[in-house]
């Protein structure tokens, strides 16, 4: 797919009500250039409930039920419920935070997984409770400045893909802002499949992470080729790497971590130490991908 | 044709009538057989619905928001915990304006865990803007609960309604229930129409969206509005249904009531054992009668103070607590009245919390200590029946 060959139709009007530089924003409009107007969008408080702007206007050209933060998953279900009986046959699209998945809606979030609804859930993950204030929520990332732990975030940063990957859905996906092609056809291939599928979209943001407003892009580019944020999808349980992720197995490809941590305020004063721990969980987490990857060629060639 | 069914079943009946086209919900005691049942009709083809089986009543109410917001006719039941737990989307289904039914089979809330019947659970709901009816026997549940989609889904009303029926004394309890033709009910209740928006691309909306508080506040009015129409349309909708059915119950059930001078005003089941007591004191030459609320919320206030201007004596019996204040539907009754020339003397009750046995024989001596305190003037609330030396280890 190419850049040009997009849908010129937005889903999204210019001048909402986002940050400059908006990740969520940019993740909305490559969604409605993937899914095009006939689909309903469900959305939990989140940043993207500011970005829509207020009553009586809307910057959604999308039909959108907006719910409260814990309820998207099940709401979401409720429309699919809906549209199944009354015979038709719409895309049902979450776009939630990572606030609305990794913590206060995943417990609806592995409901709707488990009960395999036909929904898309896309979770725009920005590393925080940027809506309220950059306060920490379980998918920042260790080492990571907020509002709520000054001195750096002490915890790893929750797998969601992963806790998706074991409720056996259809479909489970990596993406980031930065790679828009990627995004939209992992968006695009999962509409199309019928029952749970989930997309986790990494999403620097500038406001939070402390960095200029125009480096959104280049922040995202230098998480996927640091690898420090993974490219990949999994369907039907097979794991395979996708866009420059693909090329990144070997550490020798990849460009050094501190590149990407420099970029942002939030990592400005890491200790050596912490440093290495950040490195460390990268590595750790490339090894267990490249463990699957081989188990699976073993397997296909056996 | 005439059915023997629990409370439970026949709420079960009653959605299987009414055609709802989305169920979610998730088990608790005393409600699971109403899921258990819909679950059957729905397995075995003789109701054509989806049925979502979340894995919390949060996620519950919210798949019936998603639905009833996309267009389907929803259902779902609770209660207690369950209810408790839901409550956010409780309160986002009614300022959504989205015409849900909820029975709630209502039991008591814990700490100490108790299964038994209270209405705390139902009462503390009752400022989130649902319709709420309380039932008093499985007929009326019935009817009740498919009489709920229309009122729901009036032009004039569009909220949700909430049927409360009582733990076990209800809704385990086995009576005779005339379960109307399915063809007959369809003449009553039609399909739900699109009114006034749902989720559809071809005509996008965008549902619950940021507001600035002149249109919050205008929003609240037109909502609060609504809630005044629904005395009206919930009249009509029942002798509507009396047209049809031959079966009425009004706002108000009153029993023995236009003579009397000593009245016990309560709601559920436990209005039935009142009743027997002012049967029963009737014949001994006192003037008792029991006044029942079916309509719960919006409370029905200037028709209580108009009724109640001519009895001289109220007992309020209310089946609930909120600690500090007292019984719930008391303070209420004595608000309606406040304005009215013709007071009654009143005098609150606090019985049958945890589930405690509320007897004939108890109602007899609430309606004689109605009487003595009214002669004493002590308008004090009683806890009644309250034993303390259960607490002494």
């Amino acid at each position: 797919m190419n850049i040009k060959d997009l849908d010129r139709e937005e889903y999204i009007l210019s001048g909402n009500s986002s940050c400059p530089g908006c990740p969520a924003s940019l993740g909305f409009r490559l969604i409605g250039k993937a899914v095009g107007k006939n689909a309903i969008i469900v959305i939990p408080a989140s940043c993207m409930t500011i970005i829509q702007g207020a009553y009586p206007n809307t910057a959604l050209i999308l039909p959108t039920l907006n719910i409260a933060f814990a309820a998207s998953a099940a709401a979401a279900s409720g429309i699919s419920a809906a549209l199944e009986i009354r015979g038709k046959n719409y895309p049902v699209i979450v776009y939630a935070g990572d606030g609305g998945t990794a913590d206060i809606g995943l417990q609806a979030l592995s409901g709707a997984a488990e009960r395999n609804e036909n929904i898309t859930y896309i979770c725009y993950d920005n590393e925080a409770y940027q809506n309220t204030g950059i306060q920490r929520s379980s998918a920042t990332p260790y080492g990571a400045w907020t509002t709520t732990t000054l001195k750096g975030k002490q915890e790893r940063k929750k797998d969601v893909p992963k806790i998706m990957a074991s409720h056996n859905i259809p479909y489970v996906a990596t993406a980031s802002v930065a790679y828009p092609t990627d995004f939209i056809e992992k968006v695009k291939k999962a509409i199309k499949i019928k029952g749970f599928k989930y997309i986790h979209l990494h999403a620097p943001c500038p406001t939070g992470w402390r960095f200029p407003s125009e480096k959104t892009i280049e922040v995202g580019r230098l998480a996927v080729q640091t690898g420090v944020w993974i490219l990949y999808e999994i369907e039907n349980g097979i794991l395979k790497l996708t866009g420059p992720s693909k090329n990144l197995l070997e550490k020798s490809a990849r460009k050094p971590v501190r590149e990407y941590l420099r970029a942002q305020g939030r990592f400005q004063y890491l200790s050596d130490e912490i440093v290495k721990n950040f490195c460390d969980d990268i590595e750790e987490k490339w090894n267990e991908i490249g463990m699957i990857l081989n188990l699976q060629n073993h397997l296909s060639t056996t | 044709m005439i059915r023997v069914l629990t409370g439970n079943h026949s709420v079960a009946y009653a959605a299987l009538l009414s055609n709802v086209e989305v169920i979610s919900a998730y088990p608790i005691t005393p409600q699971t057989q109403i899921v258990e049942k819909l679950a059957e009709f729905v397995e075995t083809g003789q109701l054509k619905a989806k049925y979502v089986r979340v894995e919390s009543e949060h996620s519950a109410m919210a798949v019936c928001i998603g639905a009833s917001s996309a267009g389907a006719r929803t259902f779902t039941a609770t209660s207690s915990h369950g209810l408790l737990y839901m409550s956010e989307m409780v309160y986002w289904a009614s300022a959504a304006r989205l015409p849900i039914v909820m029975p709630v089979v209502c039991r008591t809330l814990g700490p100490p865990w108790n299964i038994w019947n209270e209405h705390t659970d139902f009462l503390l709901v009752r400022d989130y803007g649902w319709v709420q009816f309380f039932a008093e026997s499985n007929q009326e549940l019935l009817d009740t609960v498919v009489q709920a989609y229309r009122i729901a889904e009036d032009e004039r009303v569009l909220l949700p309604v909430m049927v409360g029926l009582d733990a076990f004394t209800l809704s385990h309890i086995s009576e005779p229930v005339d379960v109307p033709e399915m063809d007959l009910v369809k003449k009553f209740l039609p399909p739900r129409s699109n009114i006034p928006y749902v989720l559809d691309p071809s005509k996008p909306f965008t549902f619950g969206n940021l507001a600035y508080p002149s249109h919050h506040m205008a929003l609240k009015f037109m909502h609060h509005t609504s809630m005044e129409n629904v005395i009206k349309v919930v009249s009509e909708v029942d002798n509507e249904w009396n047209k049809i059915f031959g079966r009425s119950y009004g706002i108000l059930d009153k029993f023995m009531f236009d003579d009397a001078r000593v009245v016990i005003l309560t709601i559920g089941s436990s209005a039935g054992d009142a009743k027997e007591a002012a049967k029963y004191l009737r014949k001994r030459g006192v003037d008792a009668g029991v006044l029942r609320l079916r309509l719960t919320n919006p409370f029905p206030a200037k028709e209580i103070s108009n009724i109640l201007s001519n009895v001289e004596a109220v007992a309020v019996v209310d089946r609930n607590l909120s600690p500090g204040n007292g019984g719930i539907i008391l303070e209420k009754v004595r608000s309606s009245l406040y304005s009215s020339k013709n007071r009654p003397f009143i005098k609150g009750y606090l019985a049958g919390l945890g589930g405690k046995d509320i007897t004939v024989k108890d109602y007899v001596k609430i309606f004689e200590k109605t009487l003595e305190s009214y002669k004493k003037g002590d308008s004090g609330t009683e806890w009644f029946n309250l034993n303390l030396e259960v607490t002494n280890l």
